[in-house]
């Protein structure tokens, strides 16, 4: 799909069509830069809001949107890995939501410690299964990830039953990063979010874990000639999506100050979407995390706008739906790949 | 001698025609076995078992069934359609707000009007996969939203009605009370449709864009064409899905629910290849029926029905894993 760097150039100065210079090199650099205009599009989106509620933009308006597209970016980090490898992970709603509820009803018995630790050891374990489906088995990602959303969601209805009586407890140093904010501005789930937004960036472009990623969803076949174990690649990849989504479910619970079965599920769509936004190609091989934060921050300003229009549900959705598609439409018409 | 000789050789000809039939559907075939076995299974839990529940299941599953045929005709195309259960939401509030309070004649209007826009939008969704070249996977995801929130405009909390006479085709039986007209309008509404579509050049060109799009291109398939014709078709049943639970539930619910998810679990159970290009419609549709039965399988053992998604889960991972096994045993020998 990708195709060499000079090759592409040299095409494209021989082209007739392409209208002027100007013009090619706003394609390149939208190409190779594309972080520019989706910080453009934020801007504008920003700027959009503040005509639209005068006011609004201010530093407590800068700490909620941040608090709110924090646990979207971590789990559309999920969506972003297993997408540079052509797959996508279906099941963060469900693992999440199981990380939210197993501390909400074991720390009250076990303390938070531990109740942490045994969520963390669950979300992995689910995705330890979907990695081995996945890798070993080569069943398809979407289908072996939407089969662990329906186990996980099934299994947790059956402990929610037995845990009925005893109601959820949220262990208040989550709800303290999870809808705290510092200093006016700062939400307090940036201590959080920061190293594993580090952590993925560089790991992507500095590590040979990040490179292999990006083989294996450029041509698993190259990639397996040339030495990648792609099942042990796959197996670790599943697993970190896991832990991922149980941190953005304890933000989550944090957030909203309680724990369900189904907490996360209406986020599993938006998290694809902004992987989406930010440029990660579904089929493989393109894209990087730093896109997928903005991408973030854009629906979450989204959202704000259409509430602040107070528009209803129905259209709210009708335009989500169609910002994804023409983000990328315009995506692939720049990036020339089909 | 040579009258007992021409009848072995005929007998021989019928089994190794089986032989071959099965070689060739082993999928559905063992989807069939699996069905038999689960109907077994439930007789001999619920021994009162008999057309009561046979009908109820038919009508249970004919909303979902509509879906799987939507699905696994835009799968088989090489695509993969994620706005099915809102297409069908839309269908549903459209004809459940048409046809309240509204004669007969006018709802035979109203189902015409909705499986034209169920056409329609499919088309909408496969010329925007042409057009644009973005994955099918994220144009329907993002169409799925655009649908669902029509469907909330029309109507935004369930309500509407449905015309007397499109609930009396589905409940009850026809001739044999083992035989509920559910299964039956399911049947033949495919039967018709996709019968002469899969003898037709299209339904070659579906299979050919879905096994290979670049041999397709160059064998001169028109490739655009066929793509927008096979989302419109999904459209069209995804429409039939929605019309099936207005006339089953009596009202329109403009909320998806979970039958996108649904139809893709049924069609890899049924054994459609998600790479496009395998696969019918039958094996989809027995998949759903075996799926339902699961649950009522479940219900009848005194199971929590919590469980039963869990379980559902747990056949979906099994079965593909199953089948990706095969897959690569054959490979290898």
């Amino acid at each position: 799909m990708t195709r060499p760097a000079g090759a592409s150039t040299a095409g494209t100065a021989g082209v007739p069509r392409s209208p002027s210079a100007t013009g090619r090199n706003w394609r390149q650099v939208i190409r190779d830069q594309p972080l520019i205009p989706l910080i453009a599009l934020l801007a504008v989106l920003v700027v959009v809001l503040e005509f639209a509620s005068p006011g609004i933009v201010n530093a407590n308006w800068l700490g909620t949107t941040l608090r709110s597209a924090i646990p979207l970016a971590i789990l559309a980090a999920c969506q972003t890995l297993a997408m540079l490898t052509g797959g996508i992970d279906l099941s963060v709603g469900a693992v999440a939501s199981m990380a939210a509820y197993l501390i909400g009803t074991l720390s009250p018995s076990q303390g938070p410690l531990v109740a942490i630790v045994i969520a963390v050891a669950a979300c992995a374990i689910a995705g330890l299964v979907n990695g081995v489906g996945i890798g070993v088995f080569k069943v398809h990602p979407l289908i072996m990830t939407l089969g662990m959303s329906l186990v996980v969601l099934g299994l947790m209805s059956v402990y929610q039953l037995a845990m009925v009586q005893q109601g959820v407890h949220i262990v208040d140093a989550l709800r303290f990063v999870g809808s705290g904010i510092s200093f006016g501005f700062l939400p307090n789930s940036l201590i959080v979010f920061v190293p594993i937004a580090v952590i993925i960036v560089v790991g992507l472009r500095r590590t040979g874990y990040g490179r292999l990623l990006f083989a294996i969803g450029d041509n698993p076949i190259a990639a397996r000639l040339a030495g990648a174990r792609v099942w042990q690649v796959h197996v670790a990849l599943y697993m970190l999506s896991g832990i991922l989504a149980a941190i953005a479910g304890m933000l989550l619970s944090g957030l909203n100050n309680t724990a369900t079965v189904s907490l996360v599920e209406q986020q599993v769509l938006p998290s694809v979407a902004a992987a989406v936004i930010g440029g990660t190609s579904i089929m493989g091989g393109r894209g990087g995390y730093a896109g997928t934060i903005v991408g973030a921050l854009i629906l979450t300003v989204v959202t704000t706008l259409l509430n602040v229009l107070e528009m209803p549900e129905a259209v709210k959705q009708i335009l989500f739906g169609v910002i994804i598609v023409v983000v990328a439409a315009a995506y692939t018409r720049v990036s020339g790949d089909s | 001698m040579t009258a007992s000789s021409a009848a072995l050789g005929s007998r021989r000809t019928v089994v190794t025609t089986a032989l071959a039939f099965v070689r060739r559907n082993g999928w559905t075939v063992a989807l069939v076995g699996l069905l038999v076995a689960f109907l077994a299974i439930t007789k001999l839990l619920q021994p009162n078992y008999g057309p009561a529940g046979i009908q109820g299941l038919a009508i249970s599953i004919l909303p979902i069934g509509f879906a799987a045929v939507a699905q696994a005709i835009v799968v088989i195309a090489g695509g993969i359609d994620l706005s099915v259960g809102s297409i069908m939401a839309l269908a549903s509030v459209t004809s459940a707000v048409l046809m309240l309070n509204n004669d007969d004649l006018f709802g035979v209007g109203v189902v015409i009007f909705v499986l034209l826009l169920g056409l329609a939008v499919g088309a909408i969704n496969g010329a925007l996969v042409v057009v644009t070249k973005v994955p099918d996977i994220v144009v329907t995801l993002a169409m799925s939203f655009v649908w669902a929130g029509a469907a909330l405009l029309i109507l935004n909390t369930p309500g509407g009605g449905a015309a007397p006479w499109l609930m009396a085709i589905i409940s009850g039986p026809l001739g044999s009370p083992w035989l509920p007209k559910a299964l039956i309008v399911l049947a033949v509404i495919v039967a018709v449709v996709w019968i002469p579509l899969r003898r037709s050049t299209f339904g070659l060109a579906m299979y050919a864009i879905g096994s290979s799009p670049l041999a397709a291109l160059r064998s001169g398939v028109p490739m655009a064409r066929s793509k927008i014709v096979a989302y419109a078709l999904t459209g069209f049943f995804s429409a039939l899905g929605g019309l099936a639970l207005t006339a089953t539930g009596g009202v329109g619910a403009p909320v998806p629910g979970s039958y996108t998810l649904q139809s893709v679990a049924a069609i890899v159970l049924g054994g459609v290849s998600l790479a496009g290009g395998r696969g019918g419609v039958v094996g989809p549709i027995i998949a759903v029926i075996i799926l339902a039965l699961v649950r009522t399988d479940l219900f009848f053992a005194g199971v929590d029905p919590n469980w039963s998604t869990a379980v559902q889960g747990a056949i979906l991972i099994g079965v593909v894993t199953f089948g990706s096994l095969v897959a690569m045993r054959k490979v290898r020998a």
